[in-house]
């Protein structure tokens, strides 16, 4: 069954990327949201249901960690993957996003192949 | 207030940065070699005129601009290739497409710049478009310009840094964007 996707990030170009990516890999994806940070992703989680969430980290108004953390204390996300991408290289940024739950992280600029890969091992 | 200032990265270090992640982000996002060409200090009364131009400010114990510039050409071609799309001309989507490529860019360097220089934030990249235009640096801070050559187009990353006097204040400083002439 096809899954519904949320791209997160306060980038167009990003998230217009990675729609594309997203058409690309073998998983069945039905639904592509797309939210410009992490009060817009809050919005729209409570309308409709995805079953995995694409999210920068450093965005305005509410980065990705506290949005993290937030979609973790719904009950119906406790178990929907939450995928990190973001230019970020502080370790502890990346370390607070695991210990929040997230299940995995793919640093910018990335390659078509690591979204799949990702996304394979995952879904 | 804490007076302490780190030394200042040297201009051997800059330039190995900004080739690094150049380098990086143009092989990885688009699969273009962005070969480096000469690098030098730019006194600050220089400025752009023409293209495409991504601005972002850093800010933290250190702050100051960094700026992406690059030909109407390569911005298309850079557009062409995240996207999938065929763009004759500049329009909102390259323009996007030249903010994200300054933001991977800077952001990446700035992961470098960290380790020497303290946590740094970014600002939102912003672009500017246009022919025969002027543009003026504010402040005397001189600038390094490390020019690159990508498929036979020009694209400039030019970086500005200074000890944050309001380092430790809390406040959220603002890029010294080159104002518009």
């Amino acid at each position: 069954m096809a899954m519904d996707v949320l791209i997160v990030d306060d980038s167009a170009a990003i998230r217009k990327i990675l729609q594309r990516v997203l058409r690309q890999t073998e998983v069945p994806i039905g639904n592509i949201l797309e939210a410009g940070d992490g009060l817009e992703a809050l919005a729209l989680l409570e309308q409709q249901k995805v079953g995995l969430i694409l999210s920068d980290i450093n965005m305005p108004n509410m980065d990705g960690l506290e949005m993290l953390s937030k979609v973790k204390s719904i009950e119906a996300y406790k178990s929907v993957p939450v995928i990190m991408i973001t230019t970020e290289g502080n370790q502890n940024k990346v370390m607070e996003a695991v210990s929040l739950g997230a299940s995995g992280y793919v640093r910018k600029p990335f390659t078509t192949e690591q979204i799949k890969e990702k996304l394979t091992g995952l879904v | 207030m804490d007076e302490k200032v780190t030394a200042a990265p040297t201009q051997e270090e800059i330039v190995n940065w900004v080739e690094s992640a150049t380098k990086e982000v143009f092989q990885t996002m688009l699969g273009l070699d962005a070969t480096v060409g000469e690098h030098f200090i730019e006194e600050p009364d220089k400025g752009l005129s023409m293209g495409v131009i991504g601005i972002i400010g850093l800010v933290g114990d250190w702050t100051g601009t960094a700026v992406v510039s690059c030909s109407s050409p390569l911005a298309c071609r850079v557009a062409n290739t995240l996207f999938m799309q065929e763009y004759a001309y500049v329009n909102d989507e390259v323009l996007d497409a030249v903010a994200e490529i300054t933001n991977m860019i800077i952001g990446n360097l700035k992961n470098n710049l960290e380790l020497k220089l303290g946590t740094m934030g970014l600002s939102i990249p912003a672009v500017v478009f246009g022919r025969n235009f002027a543009t003026r640096r504010s402040g005397k801070e001189s600038w390094y310009v490390i020019r690159f050559d990508v498929d036979g187009e020009r694209l400039d990353v030019q970086l500005c840094l200074t000890p944050n006097q309001l380092a430790g204040q809390n406040l959220k400083g603002m890029p010294r964007i080159m104002s518009l002439a």
